[in-house]
This record gives C-alpha cells, structure tokens and sequence, in this order.
C-alpha cells in the first residue's frame, strides 16, 4: 500500500466552528498535542453566520436575570425534552464563556455604562443576548480564530475526514483527505471530538451552507455511538423568501428582538391568534400590552412575536395555507413602521445589506417578505451532560452535531453558548481522556479499506450526478419529513431514500481527485442519507406533536411520549434502529424552578 | 429567465482556459448560483469556494468580467445576456484548480501578528467597561469577512509579487489597527507595523478601499493612522532625538 501524509496526536478536532475551535483551544490548554481538521479554510465555518446574538443570563439590562431563569426559558423552550442537566451546565457556565471571549479581543455593543448590552429574543424572558449588531457569530469565530492561531494550534484547512477508525471499543484514529490534492491523510488519535455542526443540506429550503452534511452525526453513527432526539429539526421562522435564488438565507431573530413585528398580507399581527395554553400566562394577548414589554418588563408580558421558534414558525406556515400569505408564500417582517431608518441600520446592518443588495428591498422603508427555512438540528450525538462523550469511548462531540442541550425546540441565542459551554468541556474531557489512556493502534487493514473506498469513486461509470442525487434528496425530506409531518408521508419518504441509497452507490466522478466538489459530494451522500433515514425513523416513532415536531396525524403532546427521548444506533446490518429510553429525573430544586412564572 | 454564457477559467496551477457554459438565470440569481448551476449540470468537478452565500463568510472572491467581487452578492442582471461574463480566480494568489487559489500566504502572516493582550480588568468580578464610541471603530475593522479582495488588487503585491514576503497587506493592516486602537490592548506593534509589515510600501492608492465589500474604510481608518504611528515613532525629529539620547 502506498505510503500517505500522517499524523500524530493526543486529540483531534473535527470541525472550526465555535464548537471545534473552543474545544482545541481548551485540550491545547490542557498540554495535549492537539490538531484541528477542518472541510474549509479557517474562519469559514458555519457559525461565521450566526446574527442575532449569544444568550447569557449576565443581568446587564435586568439584573433579575440569572442562570436559574435561563435554565427555566430553555427548559420550557425545549418542551422538557432536553437533558436537564446539560441544559443547567449551559445557563450556568455562559457568562463565563462571554466574558472570555472579550479577554480574547471580541468587541460586543456596549451598555450605556459600558458593559455588554443585551438583546431581547425569542422565548427568552430577558433580554440576554450579547451581540455584536448582527454579525454576532463572526465576532465570534474571528476571537476564538485569532486565539488558537496565537496559540500555535495545528489546522489541518480544506481536509474532510470520511471515517473514525477504533481499536477494539475505542476511538484511535481518523482517515480523510486533504481537498487540494485529493490525497489521503490519516490521524492517529488517543481521542476525537466531533464539532461538525449540522444537517441542512438534505434539505430544499434551509439557511446552512454546503457543508452541513451531516458529517460528524454519521462519523459517531459509523463508529456505534448513539444518536439521540434526531426527529426534532428546527425551522426558523424567517428565512427570506424572494427572489429564488436566496430562498431560505436566514433573517434574524434579532429584527424581532429589536421591535420587528409578523404581520400577514391583510396587515394583521396574527401572532396574537397563536398564543399556546403553555405560554399563555407569560405572553400579551394586546399590542399595547406587547409594544410596552419592550421597555417595561413589569406589569407587562412578552409580545407573541417573540414566542419560541417552533411556534412561530408553524403560525407562519397556518397563515400562508389559509391564504394570508404575501405574493411570494410568505408573511411581512416589518420593522420599518417601528424605528427610524438610522436605527435600523445602525441595528441591523447585515441585514439592511442582504435585502437592499440580494431582493432590492430596503428593510428602512418597507417590510420584508420571509418564510420558514430549515435551520437547526436538536438531535445529535448522544453524550455526557459532564464530559460531552458519546458512547464509545475516546469519542467526544459538542455544539450542533451533539445533542440533548436543546431538547425538542432550541433557543435562539442558546446555540452560540452551546458551541463555547460545551466546546470548553468536550476539549478538557478529551484532553483528560488522553494522558490518562494508553495507545491506541488502527489497524492498516481498516486504514486500507477506507483509503480505497473513497479513491473507488472513480471506478465508476457512467454513474448518476451526485448532484441530480442530492436534489432529489432535499426535495425528498423538504416534502415528507419537513415542518409538518404525517406518518404515511414518512412511509413514502423511507422507501424514496432506499431508492436514493441505490442511486447514490451509481453516483460516477468525473475528472481527477484535485479540488473535485462532485467526488466530495459524492461521498458526503452517503452521510446525508444515513442521517435522512436516522431523522425519518424517528420522526416515525414519536406519535405525538412536540417542539419542533409536528405531525397532522397526532396534533397534540402526548404525556406518554414526553417520558422518553428516541435513541437512533445501528442494528447488526448497519440500517438505523430507534429505541427509547427514559429521560433523566430532575432533581426537586430544578423541577421546581419550572413551576414558578416569572413576574 | 434569461439565456447567458458564463466563460469560468478552468485549469490548475501550471495551465487553463476559459470554456464557455450556457446556462439560463432565474430572476435574483447572483453570479454565484450561475457558476454552482453549471457544476451541478455542466462540470462536476469544477472547483470552486462558498460558504454562506449571503455576504458573511468571504470565500468566493473572484474576478467577475476583470472585476474583483464576492460571487454571492453580484447579482447577474448586472450583466448584459448578450455578451459572455467571464468569471477568473483572483490574480494575486497562485490558482490551485478553475477558481480556487492559494491564499494560504494570507494564513501565515497572521501567525505573525502578536495576540490581543489585554490589561487588567475593570471591576472585581473581572469584568471590563468600555464605552461604545471608543469601540466603534474597532467594530469596524472587525467587520472584516477576510474575503482577501483588498490584498488580491493591491498593487504593492499584484503587480510586484517579489514584495509578497516584505508587505502584509491592507487585510493585515486593519487587523493591526484594530488591535492597537483596541480600548483593552497593551501591546505595542509599531515595530512589526514597519519593519515585518513593510507599511512603508503602501502609497495610498485606496484600491483596497473600494473593493471591500463590508466598506470599512481601509485607507483612511486603518493604513493612514498606523503609517503616523510609525511616523511618530520611528521618523519624528523630536522623538528622534530622544531616542538617539536614550540609546534606543
């Protein structure tokens, strides 16, 4: 066999986005030679695009705010299906997080008083998330970028790593190849942390980018890790939805945060007609009582338009099936009724951008049309609310590609602390997990028989476009697995990704292994169908509607299904299985925390 | 919809050609879905950079009709149907395959420049104060997507490559100044603003400036006070005189 580019290290990051750079920076910390491998150049990663914000209970605008009311929003924003104590760790420790990220150069938008100022955002009692305009996510990849550059941290740029290869039950290395030459690399490694974000890419409509292809949730699948709440996928509520070619690029929370109201094309707030029994105690039921909250906490409940993503993103999607919609499908996002052009701009500059240049909308003058678009995923691999491993050892994952933080519905703003809260504790536990294990040895054979798969690509002929392969899919999920969801769609939806499974094996390369995106998406079809099928059996299985999960066919939360989280790993023949499994009991104090309504 | 021709240079690091693609454009395509449509129908292998796709990430810098621009956000009714748009890897750094080049350069000075090193901090629990209109203009520099358009059109290096190793270029520049106009830092970089840095070269042709495209003000914000700084510093006859008393 032929010799291939190697390397040696206690801990290897996949992944550098917020997640992955925070968790080499800590394992590096720790003493541990520590690598990170990443599908694009450095400060690309997908968190460069997150806008509105990171939630921190710090209490710099109300100081009645603490990690207690944090842990409560998220919790109820989750329907109660996270991990309780995961979801306690990241109230706890975000500050923290925050006030590093400013010790290592980030500039937040200030108080009047000069300390970091916070903005209101959905499901969030109050206003918690530290900013940066909204450009928030690269803000944040730029100081954890420039600090781990200073820090002399190994970055394997432009390198996808296609399987983990273990050593008996644990973790001992990665095989991949570098993007430019089409080359193999391969990393021997006491310890892997997955921080490869998420899942969008199976889908038609979504605001990520074309590496979220569900890498790392199929790495830790491959590897016999346990996946879990893999049915609860996010649609934000604002993606913009004219002209077609920027379908689904996200608008953020943050216009709403910042006093942006939905109305439909009748100009009605019908926010107000979708107020759940379960926020209905906390939230107005008037736009008077709704446009005091902003400045008045006391006395006054938050404005519908700031209920959790779910529920607005559903209420959109009611509106515009009734025949509400706007001339493009979607509903009106106006924020220029409610604040001068300067603010607004001033506000929202990335935004006033995207629309003045990509819809010739200017956002100061007239009101956006938007739409729901595919945004998060909550399931993930399934890890140790302490140590973020999964459940094969020497394998860690933290931020999108992880889950259990989030439950059935994520926060906005809970994600940006997610990557740094949970980033932090995976590189310390791998760091950890590696100077106290001995070596650990692939063997040449496993490393031989991934080599040869990838390069057998080219074997190939007269195969299907691996891009015609992936259309199909996106449609396939966006159609039958998608916001609403019902159990013979799902059905249909099983035996359509069976069928795409055979195509994608046919799927021919052409040209040679030099910088060749069909080859990389060729390959990355297999991840995104194994992920596909790993969401769609899950969905299939939780009967009930809950957080982000919607189904017409079972309308309502069911009690029963509210005990347990669905656990997706592989049978004997590699095909995804669902079991479910109890979760957790919360201790007294937390469970107590969850009954009391805020002021 | 409308017909074009997209004339995308294919080749690698010692050869290529433009090769025409017809292609047909909805209504809002940017140049970038043109160039993803013809790989996804025409060219599989045709190597290109993307991210977001929405002006945020910096990865699709290319020469749109001689033009240095993010594909995302040309939009393609720019164009005239009739005639080809050409569309080339940026000239500056080495092509590595049809539209990707080697920026990797641009990775290695950053190495370079001393980390952030704050002072102690404000409050007892840690924390720092800074008021917004001292940050302001850091928030500027910082709005820097690192798409490389200003290093790949300023001439200091596009047209004399051998000054690549003595000139960081105007991306560097704004790092640099955000760092020493940040409220919190400490350290001083005067030295690598000349000497490494070579800001000496930049003659303030403001090329940087009009390309970029989260209009920070590179020349005028950026290059202009660190080029004083250095003045101050290193060729104030007064200073000068100091230094030469003090043996510095």
């Amino acid at each position: 066999m032929a010799e291939h580019e190697r390397h040696q290290y206690d801990v290897v990051v996949v992944g550098a986005g917020g997640a992955g750079l925070r968790a080499a920076i800590e394992a590096h910390a720790q003493g541990a030679r520590t690598a990170i491998v990443c599908k694009s150049l450095l400060g690309k990663a997908h968190t460069v695009m997150a806008e509105g914000g990171i939630a921190a209970a710090m209490g710099n605008v109300y100081s009645d705010d603490n990690w207690k009311v944090h842990f409560r929003d998220t919790m109820r924003g989750g329907k109660m299906m996270n991990q309780w104590r995961m979801a306690q760790i990241h109230a706890q420790e975000a500050p923290d997080r925050v006030y590093e990220l400013e010790r290592w150069g980030a500039l937040f938008d200030r108080t009047d008083d000069g300390r970091i100022l916070q903005r209101d955002f959905g499901g969030h009692s109050y206003a918690r998330l530290a900013h940066v305009g909204d450009r928030t996510g690269l803000e944040m990849i730029r100081s954890l970028q420039q600090k781990a550059v200073s820090d002399g941290i190994d970055v394997f740029m432009e390198t996808t790593i296609a399987r983990l290869i273990k050593d008996g039950d644990r973790i001992a290395g990665a095989v991949g190849y570098v993007r430019e030459s089409g080359d193999a690399i391969i990393f021997d490694a006491k310890a892997v942390v997955l921080a490869t974000g998420g899942i969008g890419k199976s889908y038609q409509v979504t605001s990520n980018s074309w590496e979220y292809t569900a890498g790392g949730h199929a790495l830790a699948y491959w590897a016999g890790a346990d996946l879990i709440d893999m049915e609860f996928v996010q649609f934000h509520p604002t993606g913009m939805v004219w002209p077609p070619s920027v379908k689904g690029i996200l608008v953020t929370e943050g216009v709403r945060g910042e006093r942006g109201v939905l109305r439909n094309a009748e100009g009605e707030r019908f926010m107000f007609n979708y107020i759940p029994e379960f926020y209905k105690a906390e939230t107005a039921d008037t736009e008077e009582e709704a446009d005091r909250w902003y400045d008045q906490r006391e006395g006054n409940r938050r404005t519908p338009d700031l209920l959790p993503r779910d529920e607005v993103a559903r209420a959109i999607n009611s509106e515009v099936k009734a025949g509400r919609g706007t001339p493009h499908g979607g509903v009106y996002l106006d924020i220029a009724s409610r604040r001068a052009p300067e603010e607004i701009a001033r506000l929202l500059p990335s935004m006033y951008h995207q629309f003045k240049k990509l819809a010739d909308v200017d956002i100061t003058q007239e009101a956006m049309e938007v739409g729901p678009t595919m945004h998060y995923m909550m399931g993930g691999v399934r890890v140790d609310p302490e140590t973020q491993s999964s459940t094969v050892p020497g394998l860690y994952a933290a931020g999108e590609c992880a889950g259990g933080m989030h439950g059935a519905n994520r926060l906005g703003g809970n994600s940006l602390s997610d990557l740094v809260v949970f980033g932090r504790r995976a590189g310390l536990a791998a760091a950890e997990y590696a100077a106290s294990s001995g070596e650990a040895k692939m063997s040449e054979a496993d490393v031989d028989a991934t080599v040869n798969e990838m390069y057998s690509f080219f074997d190939r002929q007269g195969g299907e476009n691996p891009y015609a392969v992936q259309q199909d899919l996106q449609e396939t999920m966006h159609n039958l697995v998608g916001i609403i969801r019902s159990g013979p769609e799902m059905e249909e939806a099983l035996t359509k990704l069976a069928a795409l499974s055979e195509r994608a094996k046919r799927a021919g390369v052409e040209g040679n292994r030099q910088y060749n995106p069909g080859w990389h998406l060729a390959m990355d079809l297999e991840s995104m169908l194994v992920i596909s099928e790993a969401t769609t059996r899950a969905a299939f299985e939780r009967q009930e509607s809950r957080g982000a999960h919607t189904r017409d066919d079972f309308p309502t939360s069911d009690p029963e299904f509210g005990k347990f989280s669905m656990i997706v790993r592989p049978d004997a023949d590699g095909r995804p299985t669902v079991s479910r499994e109890p979760l957790p009991e919360m201790p007294a104090e937390l469970k107590q925390l969850l009954e009391e309504v805020p002021a | 919809m409308s017909e074009y021709t997209m004339r995308i240079f294919r080749g690698d690091r010692s050869d290529g050609e433009f090769v025409d693609y017809p292609i047909e454009v909805d209504a809002g395509n940017v140049v970038l879905d043109a160039v993803l449509n013809v790989q996804a129908t025409q060219a599989p292998d045709l190597g290109v950079r993307w991210n977001c796709k929405a002006g945020k990430c910096g990865s699709c810098s290319a020469e749109v009709n001689g033009m240095p621009r993010l594909m995302c956000m040309t939009r393609m009714n720019l164009f005239d149907p009739a005639e080809p748009v050409s569309v080339a890897p940026i000239k500056t750094f080495p092509t590595i395959k049809d539209l990707v080049t080697d920026v990797s350069a641009n990775f290695e000075i950053a190495k370079q420049i001393p980390a952030f090193q704050p002072r102690e901090p404000d409050a007892a629990d840690g924390t720092y104060r800074m008021m917004q209109e001292d940050i302001d203009r850091g928030q500027e520099f910082r709005k820097c997507i690192e798409c490389f358009l200003c290093q790949n059109v300023c001439h200091v290096i596009r047209d004399h490559p051998q000054n690549k190793t003595e000139f960081y270029g105007p991306r560097f520049f704004v790092r640099l100044a955000e760092l020493e106009m940040h409220p919190l830092d400490t350290a001083d970089r005067t030295a690598l603003i000349r000497d490494a840095g070579g800001i000496g070269y930049c003659n303030i042709t403001k090329c940087c400036t009009e390309v970029c495209p989260e209009d920070i003000h590179i020349t005028d914000n950026a290059i202009i006070p660190l080029k004083e700084r250095v003045g101050d510093q290193y060729y104030d006859p007064i200073r000068w005189l100091i230094n030469k008393v003090k043996g510095e």
